[in-house]
């Protein structure tokens, strides 16, 4: 089995989350909760007589995918009709992009459990998207319902160089794609919703060959997980099949996800003859070297880049800055709580956020973007722990009323009497209190069970209610039972 | 009251000002005209009367209270009564392309040269009958009956925008808009004895006018003389933005001026338009009309544009091309009538098969294969580098002249049923008009005489890109030296 591999080429189609649509004025909405077909027009429902008109803003949210693809932009790319019948597409073509695409010759970095790897970027294209069909079977009688809130949305399609080689980095590219559409706002990456569609063409051949295998293409993939999946299981059926003998034949697979396995949607006997021919609606379109370099002005930071920068600047490892750099908007949080909490090193306010915090909002179920703690009050919490005005024990229970509350740290450690309590004689005194008390485990202790110093520890926190300052506690308690030993 | 029937616009605007007539009487006499003369011509496909009367009196109410105030503005079309090719979008009123696949289809918007003319005051009288989805050069391909020649019932107006250029010559409208994507305004007001103007591609938005060859479709005017046609152009013209293939480039005041004669203007001549086997007093009538040009003061000079035959088989390939796709949008599930089925593509089957007219699908499917994978290169792609050397043909000849002077079509108008069922014959008819589609330059069709049978013959200039305002300044001049463009049919007299 080792002699084979897998040659692995994705298309991703992205919409853009514009206000209006790709050729009309028609709102972008989510299309999974509205009402069907209340953001249409004459132009999106294809009325005899319209004609579309390029939505600018949606072109250059397609050139800022571009520039974080380091594409080359082309001066200037041509709509192209895609002819094909079918009731989701109105005007019985899609306009698209087809010999002279926005964009072409980019790259991808992607973090694998075996390192950094570019991935190509054959082209980037805009396109507008199709409606949605449902189909209905009901009492016996079976039709299809047609909601065009979709049809025309703009959608810019990403297709890689045929460069990937396992499930993992198929993951590994899909999620660093995603990261970077959310990264520049264009893209809410929600591959449920059907806003993000990842779909993946897979062929084996033997190792060293330079042909490629028959291919399939696995469409309607709505998570990461079943991506991966459905990758891994195809690459394996395919190897096993020709293993067997057998032949792969091109078609369009879908994933059922409960049985785990591929499964056929439609077979190409032949490659769709599209009739693709520029579009005599649309002039060409021109990207003027100044726009392209306003845009490259106005880019973020890139999640790789951020990436790297977390890790140099912070001396954080590159998991943790993988992970605060996954969304922009948790890079940013993170730092503006450094900021809030200059005495707190980068790590520990890591450990807050990608621990506490995201434990919290698990729970929760909720996300970064909705959370009530603001970067200011959380970098007030870490402070009052490192400035060991609280305990790490106290500043968790504050965290979580802070959670549900929204109340600053400050106000909750006063009303729920959390101060640490740092004072020697106050705690030197809660400790002979707890050796009194407990004069069989002091004994076991003197007699070398080292063990019970922690339950004793354990006492001494009791009785302070959980607000000493455990080192404190801890000095003290070693002090005092050598003094014991010694008398 | 015949006589208000025979003002021409220009007229008709001055006395609506003056008081001496008013909208209401001007619509009700072109509306009985209609009602008299249409069940013999067959010009409109649809009227709308109670509308255009309603309209009529809010203009007189609007004109009466400016001459109260004659400082304040006044539309330029105000009260003016017109028709509109059934290829243009009319809301509240059908739009059936003369296609059984649009029939009692009512567009929910204006087109933008509607909503221009509206806003001009102008008063539409109804939709006027067309080829199917503007395909022919007759109106026989119209599904809802042929439109007879004012000039002689037994022949056709040719076409497409024959019910328009019927309409205008027999006076059921004062002016009417066509569209021309191979000839289909100039073409109709040569057989109609009319003149007709096919604006620059760009210069009139094409917003509402439905497609068939979307690279070479524009939507033009027709009216009796030159200064009709250039009033109702400069208020269709211009900039759109719902149209990206028009240009913001302004559109020039249509007064065509004062000129008395065509000195300093030089007129191309090209040989490659007097064709044999073309009518041969067609040829002579056109000829004696370039050499009145020539006594009007300009200058003749011969230009060469030897691409000119290409211009048909080009055209066939590139129009179908873009009508293959454009027509596909009539599947039966959105609009339209609908064909029941078992299955999906039954119903798409019926539909497209049972609506669509002969002439229809086979440019469907000239237009389907020339765009085939492994035949594109060879038709498509070929005929684009070829309209590009027809484009070329005609830059060239522009460095030496002002103006191209040529015949309209080969004859004057053909019997109904003349060229039978052979297409090739009937496409033989644009080729003097297909050109200037292709190149995208403008051309003005208007009167220059008559056949020995008494029909009217045509001529065109052509201009450069947005130049129209030479090719009226031209025409104007000769229409103000001749009689041709004042001679009527008999049903007008």
């Amino acid at each position: 089995m080792h002699d084979f591999e897998a040659v692995i080429g994705v298309e991703v189609h992205a919409e853009l989350e514009t206000q209006s649509k790709m050729f009309c004025s028609c709102q972008v909405l989510d299309v999974t909760r509205a009402e069907p077909n209340t953001a249409v027009c004459p132009v999106c429902t294809g009325m005899p007589g319209v004609l579309p008109v390029v939505n600018r803003l949606a072109v250059e949210y397609a050139l800022r995918v571009a520039l974080a693809l380091q594409c080359q932009v082309a001066p200037v790319s041509v709509f192209a009709r895609k002819n094909y019948f079918y009731p989701d597409l109105p005007k019985g073509y899609q306009i698209s992009q087809y010999e002279y695409p926005l964009a072409r010759h980019g790259r991808l970095l992607i973090l694998t459990t075996t390192g950094e790897r570019a991935i190509g970027i054959r082209r980037v294209h805009l396109e507008e998207d199709t409606g949605k069909l449902t189909h209905v079977n009901q009492e016996g009688q079976t039709y299809s319902l047609v909601d065009l809130n979709r049809a025309g949305i703009p959608l810019l399609e990403i297709v890689t160089e045929p460069d990937l080689q396992t499930a993992e980095e198929v993951r590994a590219y899909a999620v660093a794609l995603r990261s970077v559409l959310r990264y520049l706002g264009v893209n809410s990456g929600d591959m449920q919703k059907g806003v993000l569609r990842i779909e993946p063409n897979i062929s084996v051949r033997r190792q060293g060959s330079q042909e490629f295998g028959t291919r399939v293409e696995i469409k309607n993939l709505n998570s990461f997980r079943a991506l991966e999946r459905s990758v891994a299981y195809e690459i394996q059926r395919q190897i096993e099949t020709l293993q067997n003998g057998g032949r792969i034949i091109q078609e369009t697979l879908g994933w059922d996800e409960g049985r785990g396995v591929t499964v056929t949607q439609r077979v190409k006997e032949q490659e769709d003859d599209y009739r693709y021919f520029p579009e005599p609606d649309l002039p060409p379109l021109t990207i003027e070297p100044v726009w392209i370099e306003q845009i490259r002005q106005g880019m973020p930071e890139l999640p790789v880049a951020k990436y790297q920068r977390f890790q140099q600047q912070y001396g954080l490892g590159p998991y943790d800055a993988e992970v605060l750099t996954a969304e922009k908007e948790v890079a940013d949080y993170f730092e503006q709580v450094l900021a809030a909490a200059p005495q707190a090193s980068p790590k520990v306010v890591a450990n807050w956020i990608t621990g506490e915090l995201f434990g919290l909002l698990n729970q929760a179920g909720q996300d970064i973007a909705t959370v009530q703690i603001s970067p200011q009050a959380l970098g007030e919490l870490i402070q009052l722990v490192v400035r060991a005005e609280i305990n790490q024990n106290s500043a968790k229970l504050v965290l979580e009323e802070m959670f549900t509350s929204g109340e600053p740290a400050a106000r909750i450690v006063v009303a729920r009497n959390l101060t640490q309590i740092s004072d020697p004689d106050q705690i030197a005194d809660l400790v002979s209190q707890v050796l009194r008390d407990n004069p069989t485990q002091v004994e076991a202790y003197l007699g070398g069970k080292e063990p019970v110093l922690k339950w004793l520890f354990g006492r001494v926190m009791q009785a302070a209610r959980g607000r000493a300052n455990p080192q404190v506690i801890q000095g003290e308690l070693e002090r005092q039972l050598a003094e014991m030993k010694q008398g | 009251m015949s006589g208000l029937i025979d003002l021409s616009l220009v007229q008709a605007v001055q006395a609506l000002r003056k008081g001496d007539i008013s909208s209401r009487l001007l619509i009700e006499a072109y509306l009985e005209r209609i009602n008299q003369l249409d069940a013999k011509l067959h010009a409109f496909l649809a009227i709308a009367p109670e509308k255009a009367l309603a309209q009529a009196e809010a203009a007189d109410r609007r004109l009466q209270a400016w001459r109260r105030h004659p400082e304040e503005p006044l539309p330029a079309l105000l009260g003016i009564p017109v028709a509109v090719k059934d290829v243009l979008c009319v809301a509240g009123m059908p739009c059936t392309c003369g296609s059984r696949i649009l029939e009692e289809f009512y567009p929910p918007f204006h087109a933008t040269v509607v909503e221009r003319l509206l806003s001009a005051g102008a008063i539409i009288l109804g939709k006027t009958n067309t080829d199917e989805f503007a395909m022919g050069s007759s109106t026989e391909n119209s599904a809802y009956g042929v439109t007879h020649n004012p000039w002689d019932l037994e022949r056709v107006p040719g076409g497409s925008s024959g019910g328009s250029a019927a309409a205008v010559a027999a006076r059921l409208a004062l002016v009417a808009l066509g569209t021309d994507t191979g000839g289909s305004v100039r073409q109709p007001a040569s057989f109609c004895g009319v003149t007709g103007i096919k604006p620059t591609y760009g210069r009139v938005s094409r917003y509402g006018l439905v497609a068939y060859g979307s690279s070479l479709d524009v939507v033009g005017v027709l009216g009796r003389d030159v200064q009709d046609v250039a009033s109702v152009f400069s208020q269709i013209a211009g900039y759109d933005t719902k149209d990206a293939t028009t240009l913001d480039l302004p559109v020039p005041g249509m007064n065509v001026g004062e000129q008395a004669d065509l000195s300093g203007l030089r007129v191309g001549v090209p040989e490659e338009y007097f064709i044999p086997g073309m009518q041969a007093e067609v040829e002579e009538v056109v000829r004696q009309a370039i050499h009145m040009l020539e006594k009007l003061g300009a200058q003749l000079k011969p230009v060469s544009m030897p691409h000119t035959r290409y211009a048909l088989p080009v055209y066939y390939i590139v129009a179908p091309a873009e009508a293959s796709a454009n027509l596909a949008r009539y599947d039966g599930i959105r609009y339209g009538p609908r064909v029941p089925a078992q299955t999906l593509w039954g119903v798409f089957r019926q539909t497209r098969g049972q609506k669509f007219g002969p002439e229809v699908k086979r440019r469907i499917m000239l237009g389907t294969y020339a765009l085939s994978a492994g035949y594109y290169e060879a038709y498509y792609g070929q005929a684009q580098k070829v309209r590009t050397l027809i484009k070329q043909d005609f830059d060239a000849a522009f460095k030496d002249v002002d103006v191209i002077a040529a015949p309209v079509a080969p004859t004057t108008a053909f019997k109904i049923g003349g060229h039978g069922d052979d297409p090739l014959s009937m496409y033989l008819e644009d080729v003097f008009t297909l050109p200037a589609n292709l190149a995208g330059v403008p051309g003005l069709a208007f009167p220059v005489g008559f056949d020995q049978q008494g029909l009217p013959v045509g001529m065109q200039l052509m201009g450069p890109h947005f130049r129209e305002e030479l090719l009226f300044r031209t025409a104007f001049t000769y229409q103000r030296a001749t009689e041709w463009h004042k001679n009527t049919p008999e049903m007008v007299a």
